[in-house]
């Protein structure tokens, strides 16, 4: 049974102690500030502070903003206030939102929100669907690579430089959904009644300048999923570089990697040093180069992610293969779920610039009447063309 | 009052809530912060506004949420047409621009909308700003100033002091992500579907005149459906409609009839995949494993 801490004598009192729980939940990345202190504090004083229960709950309602912090929460109380021995310990793991610069390929990877650890070490059944062209096959394969590969090795600053520029044309090229509120405009299909009014003051309260609104054209969010299996792994310079630039360069975009797991690195490339944050990825994208599981990774999106991230407004990349281990019918419940959002699918395969390429995989077969558009990309030259394609989107 | 007195108080009116809620709902009142609510869709987290305004014994005024929602539908909006006919009435009469401002801009010529008349009311009333999540960001930014400061600037007329402060509760689904500012403005509570104990005593609280037996059934069908991979999971006011159907239709134990048992299913399944996922098998399953 766990007991309330027993602070030092020396301890100069309850409000440091609770400024020191701020500092711990803080060092766990809540994102806490003065204010909050001043807050939990009056707060305290309205409940029986001296009852545990009660000030953790008090507590949670001040401190907490969303259901994973509210979820982290417990643990965090009680590895301050409770049990003696574990006062400032970080038990929690904290959001990979503070920059790591030590980042080496032999440590720990620590992806976030990564389900699924098991690991299959057995070839694949037999049912390898795709065709060599002489040098090297490409299949699916089921086996996760445990080998941890450092992407710096792969992407190059200059490469995410090229590839942010790309990013702002498709950006540019997609920003044409229009909104739903009106606001002041020279031109317009509706009258502003407001403006008109005040500038009519200025005539005597004749009319005289009519004052319209229009609907203007809203930025559309764009969330990517790269598959960085064993089978991308040629390609995989070029989508992470676009990843990378895409994130650079549009600060509402969203990045996901998957390969058997689905990890979100938004966060991580948001890093203002190209480089690191680069590292930061390769931490997270433990299993790069293994097997792809292309429709359960999506059907996690679609269930979790998804519904806070994707709405009509947003343009989902997924830059794939189509090579997925599991079943297709996975893959178009998972597609089909997704575009019940309201939101336009574009997926990139690499594999369609090849001549005669046929979209025989089942992946790619079944996932093909849930798409918007669907196009080669092998290159950067490649995802800069796709430009004008998305525009009519 | 302290907040197991609340928690007691809402009871009463029929509102079942747990320590956590009960706790964050009496650190909002005494500490007159926002309250935000997050959770899935059918918890409870409005119906918590309509108890504590009918517990508060006070008025509720709602914010229903919606995308495109902008400052004139939610704060104010001067009433152009009136303003439009006192220029040209003044203008007949000979009077002249600075008076005639002066009188089109006052309060005679503003439509209150939810968030203005929330402030300027007598008694404290409670303002439910409902699914915020549903209007855009830029609506975030006006509620800001509101939600810190209690006051509301027009250009016109300069800022409108809050009279009172009003209890306010946001509610959120989750569709999106709220910015930081608003979060860190507000109190917070993720309400959760209920245990089988709490569910049970809301049931008892709605619905005064159902048999013990049954309602234990009906609690536990619903506790164990939800349980299953639905794409809409049933919330607490699916369970009361559900009950209600149950008891509408004479119907004294779940286990007895799976034909019937799957007419009233229509209350709880609200897709077209969920109602052929459950079939009257399956949920004949259910019911039995439930009881």
């Amino acid at each position: 049974m766990s007991r309330v801490t027993r602070f030092a004598a020396r301890d100069p009192g309850p409000a440091a102690r609770v400024a020191g729980f701020m500092a711990h939940l803080r060092e766990n990345g809540l994102r806490l500030g003065v204010s909050e202190t001043e807050l939990a504090l009056a707060a305290l004083c309205e409940v029986e502070a001296a009852r545990p229960d009660a000030s953790r709950r008090a507590l949670k309602a001040v401190c907490t903003g969303c259901k994973d912090e509210v979820d982290r929460f417990d643990a965090l109380f009680d590895s301050y206030w409770l049990d003696a021995g574990r006062v400032r310990q970080k038990i929690v793991q904290s959001p990979p939102d503070k920059g790591d610069d030590s980042v080496h390929s032999s440590r720990d990877a620590r992806g976030e929100d990564t389900g699924g650890a098991g690991t299959s070490t057995a070839p694949e059944a037999g049912d390898g669907d795709a065709e060599s062209d002489g040098e090297g096959r490409l299949i699916a394969t089921e086996v996760r690579n445990l080998m941890r590969k450092d992407l710096r090795d792969l992407v190059r600053p200059e490469d995410v430089a090229e590839a942010e520029k790309v990013a702002q044309r498709l950006g540019a090229a997609l920003r044409d959904r229009r909104s739903r509120r009106r606001i002041a405009a020279p031109k317009g299909d509706r009258l502003n009644f407001r403006k008109t009014i005040r500038a009519s003051l200025a005539t005597g309260g004749e009319p005289l300048r009519l004052v319209r609104k229009h609907r203007p054209d809203r930025p559309r969010k764009i969330v990517a999923l790269c598959d960085v299996s064993g089978s991308m792994t040629v390609y995989a310079q070029v989508f992470l570089a676009f990843l990378a630039g895409l994130m650079r360069s549009d600060t509402t975009a969203d990045a996901y990697l998957f390969h058997t797991r689905l990890v979100r690195i938004t966060e991580a490339l948001r890093d203002k040093d190209t480089m690191r944050a680069i590292g930061r990825m390769s931490l997270m994208a433990d299993g790069f180069g293994g097997g792809s599981e292309i429709g359960p990774s999506i059907a996690r999106f679609a269930r979790t992610y998804a519904k806070r991230f994707v709405d009509g407004r947003s343009v989902v990349l997924i830059l794939s293969d189509g090579y997925d281990t599991a079943p297709a019918t996975v893959l178009d419940a998972a597609l089909a779920d997704l575009r019940k959002r309201g939101c336009k699918i574009i997926w990139l395969n690499p594999l369609k610039g090849w001549r005669d390429y046929a979209p025989v995989a089942d992946g790619m077969a079944a996932a093909l009447p849930h798409l918007d558009l669907f196009c080669a990309a092998n290159t950067l030259a490649d995802l800069a063309a796709l430009d004008r394609e998305v525009m009519t989107l | 009052m302290t907040w197991t007195d609340l928690q007691t108080a809402l009871a009463a009116d029929g509102y079942v809530a747990s320590d956590d809620l009960s706790v964050a709902l009496h650190l909002a009142l005494t500490l007159g912060r926002p309250l935000l609510l997050e959770g899935a869709a059918g918890v409870g987290k409005t119906q918590l506004a309509a108890s504590l305004a009918a517990q508060q014994d006070t008025k509720l005024i709602r914010l229903q949420c919606y995308e495109g929602l902008d400052a004139a539908q939610a704060i104010y909006e001067w009433n152009y047409q009136r303003q439009l006919l006192t220029i040209r009435a003044a203008a007949e009469d000979g009077e002249t621009g600075k008076s005639v401002e002066d009188r089109i801009f006052s309060r005679e010529f503003l439509l209150e909308r939810p968030l203005l008349a929330a402030i300027t009311q007598d008694s404290p009333p409670v303002l439910l700003i409902d699914e915020i999540d549903r209007a855009d960001e830029e609506f975030e930014a006006y509620l800001l100033e509101i939600l810190s400061e209690f006051q509301i600037t027009i250009p016109e007329l300069g800022t409108v002091a809050a009279t009172t402060n009003p209890i306010v509760i946001l509610t959120s689904n989750g569709t999106r992500d709220l910015s930081d500012a608003l979060r860190r403005r507000c109190l917070y509570s993720y309400v959760d579907y209920p245990d089988r104990q709490t569910e049970l005593a809301i049931l008892h609280a709605r619905c005064a005149g159902i048999e013990k037996r049954l309602g234990a059934q009906i609690v536990g069908f619903v506790q164990k459906l939800r349980e299953e991979e639905l794409e809409k999971v049933p919330g607490v006011a699916e369970m009361l409609d559900f009950a209600a159907a149950v008891m509408g239709l004479g119907i004294a134990d779940l286990t007895s009839d799976p034909s019937v048992l799957k007419h009233t299913l229509s209350t709880l399944l609200k897709t077209q995949s969920d109602r052929a996922h459950i079939t009257p098998e399956v949920a004949a399953r259910i019911a039995g494993r439930a009881a």
